[in-house]
């Protein structure tokens, strides 16, 4: 019988992503409910000295994926990989990130395997011993609770910043193991070119701890430099409207909402932004969220936790002055 | 070139969610159906492909009778032609079933490239497109905003914007490409589009047509299996922040941020 949740890390560039350290931390709590071990799996280049730390979080066993070819990223590669292990390993439960890469990865491992899959979730369960996960759809309207029909390993994706990270214990440390795996050349369809990093400096919004978001109310691109300011001063990333995207003000990888991120900071700061349903979507899992808007009756307000009606314009500067005191 | 755009027809984004009484599926009277949005942008580049390369664009829905009015929309827009794969059988499948029943419709077209969008904005679950390329066992290049065919059709050269970093990859062709927002702006169908559509060629396919068994479709058939559905959890009231001048505004809240929310 299946035994054991399995989580499987993502790293770049020989550092282990964050997402991680969240999964990982989750898997330890289903796993300590079903009194079983976890697992996780590591795969890229070099990366074997990452491995043990993986323990502090909670896992008990390290499974390492070491070779040149797993870095970076490709889906043929890590699905060919991961599927041979889980099919040898048989897990009960596999967890993995909702971030661009493990979306992407999750979603074609659970074809390989055939199993059910449950995407960007926002809680996970054991209940009579199965795996039961919370996930928003349409767009947050609605929550559906879901669970697996003869269907293992019992697959799930975690919605970045969502599920709470485990205070790292530095006295425990992973069985490390090297794993058995094959890969072979012939089966690698896809190839990276090229990386072309982001220039801004910005941590991305679908893992900023803080975001301070602009729309239509911004009236043009220039206005974005208080934004900036305010970001600048508290550590956060430049989110927007879609409106302030399709103007041109900026980029598409900005938009937060329906048909752009998804995010989930500790603070999401709306300027000028009336709080449209489908950009809603977008950020109401963030856990304080601020609405500064001139307009009393915008439908922001609804949502937000901290509402300042007045002119962004002279709001958001007295704003970052005030921030500085508690800085 | 021959390509293919999978199109899903969803509620509006504006359509206000209701629970059904089964508790487990959502009420569709005042619902309006679109395109999913991600799909649009399939429909463009697969547009902007063939004005480029030559070739022919080919739409599939899979749903209920009413999916065929987003495929006459689809070529309205240009494309040539239209499948609606449509069976009772069908209603309820989840991903997997989905995907067997849409693969099973295209995988004699031979496609260059298939189009999905990045996911439909009703279950917000993103696993078709790559469920279809697992079953037509060709690569899958998900959340696209740039695609680039060389000139002798046999790669594709797209942009996969992650975390921080662009990522430009290569692949061969035929492979499935999903949709992001950023890919294109989709065209509106004119008026000739729309006159034109009426008398392009849609296609009607049965599970029994495409050679497949009911059995393996349907609620029965689901592997994700749906508990029930609740509503979102609501937050706790806010309050507007006191204050008679902007100031005074911003001195306050940053107090409750720094106090009360912990946040700063
Ligand atoms: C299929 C679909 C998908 C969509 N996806 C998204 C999405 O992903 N993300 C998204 O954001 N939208 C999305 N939208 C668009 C959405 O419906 C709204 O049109 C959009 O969110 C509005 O942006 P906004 O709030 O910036 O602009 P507006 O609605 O125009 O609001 C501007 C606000 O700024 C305020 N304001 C103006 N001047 C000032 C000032 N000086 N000081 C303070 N406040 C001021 C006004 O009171 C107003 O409330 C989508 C729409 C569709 C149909
Ligand atoms: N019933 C369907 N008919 C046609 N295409 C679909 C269908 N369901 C999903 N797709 C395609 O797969 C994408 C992702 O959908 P989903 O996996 O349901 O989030 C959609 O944008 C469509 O391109």
């Amino acid at each position: 019988m299946a035994q054991g949740v399995w989580t499987i890390a993502e790293q770049r560039d020989g550092a282990i992503r964050k997402i991680t350290y969240e999964i990982v931390s989750e898997g330890r709590r289903l796993a300590d409910a079903l009194g079983q071990e976890l697992t996780v799996i590591l795969l890229g280049s070099n990366i074997k000295d990452k491995a043990a730390e993986l323990g502090q979080y909670g896992a008990d066993k390290v499974l390492v994926c070491d070779d040149p070819k797993l870095e970076p990223y490709t889906t043929d590669a890590y699905v060919s990989v991961i599927s041979g292990l889980v099919k040898a390993g048989d897990p009960a439960i596999l967890l993995v990130g909702a971030s661009v890469e493990g979306k992407d990865l999750s979603s074609r491992l659970a074809a390989r395997l055939d199993v059910g899959m449950a995407q960007d979730c926002t809680a996970f369960a054991v209940e009579d011993g199965n795996l039961v996960a919370t996930r928003p759809i349409y767009a947050g309207k609605a929550y559906a609770r879901v669970s697996f029909e003869n269907s293992f390993p019992q697959m799930a994706a975690a919605r970045p910043k969502v599920m709470e990270m485990n205070e790292p214990d530095a006295s425990k440390s992973a069985e490390v193991i090297d794993a058995d795996f094959s890969l072979d050349d012939g089966d690698l369809k896809t190839k990276v070119l090229e990386v072309l990093k982001d220039e801004s400096g910005k941590v991305d919004l679908t893992e900023a701890d803080k975001i301070v978001s602009g729309g239509r109310g911004m009236k043009g691109p220039e206005n974005y430099k208080i934004l900036e300011d305010l970001a600048d001063l508290i550590g956060a990333s430049i989110g927007a409207s879609r409106s302030a995207v399709d103007a041109g003000w900026r980029p598409h990888t900005d938009q937060v909402g329906q048909t752009g991120k998804v995010v989930s900071p500790n603070l999401y700061v709306a300027c000028g932004i009336s709080g449209a349903i489908q950009h809603l979507a977008g950020m109401s899992t963030s856990k304080v969220i601020v609405a500064i808007n001139k307009d009393e009756d915008a439908p922001i307000f609804q949502k937000a936790d901290y509402g300042v009606v007045g002119d962004l314009f002279d709001v958001v500067p007295a704003l970052t002055e005030e921030v500085k005191k508690y800085l | 070139m021959n390509i293919i755009v999978c199109l899903k027809q969803v509620p509006d984004t504006e359509s206000q969610i209701k629970i059904g009484p089964d508790g487990a599926s959502i009420m569709t009277d005042d619902v309006k159906w679109v395109m999913n949005p991600y799909d649009e942008y399939g429909v463009e580049e697969a547009l902007r492909l063939k004005e480029k390369h030559g070739g022919e664009v080919t739409v599939v829905g899979l749903g209920p009778k009413r999916v065929t009015e987003s495929i006459r929309t689809a070529l309205a827009m240009g494309a040539d032609k239209g499948i609606l794969v449509s069976d009772e059988a069908l209603d309820g499948s989840d991903a997997l079933g989905t995907a067997k029943a849409i693969a099973a419709a295209i995988k004699d077209l031979e496609a260059d490239i298939i189009f999905t969008g990045q996911r439909g904005v009703d279950d917000d679950q993103g696993l078709v497109g790559a469920a279809i390329a697992e079953l037509l066992n060709i690569p899958q290049l998900s959340l696209i905003v740039k695609v680039e065919v060389a000139e002798d059709g046999k790669t594709v050269k797209v942009d996969r914007p992650i975390e921080g970093e662009t990522l430009v990859i290569e692949s061969s062709l035929p492979a499935l490409i999903t949709a992001q927002k950023g890919l294109n702006e989709p065209r509106y169908a004119s008026l000739p589009g729309i006159m034109k559509a009426k008398k392009k060629p849609l296609a009607e396919k049965s599970l029994g047509d495409l050679g497949l068994d009911a059995a393996e479709f349907g609620v029965g058939a689901r592997k994700l299996k749906i508990l029930e559905l609740i509503p979102p959890p609501s937050r706790k009231a806010g309050i507007i922040v006191p204050g008679d001048t902007p100031q005074d505004k911003a001195a306050a809240l940053a107090k409750l941020l720094h106090d009360e929310a912990k946040v700063l």
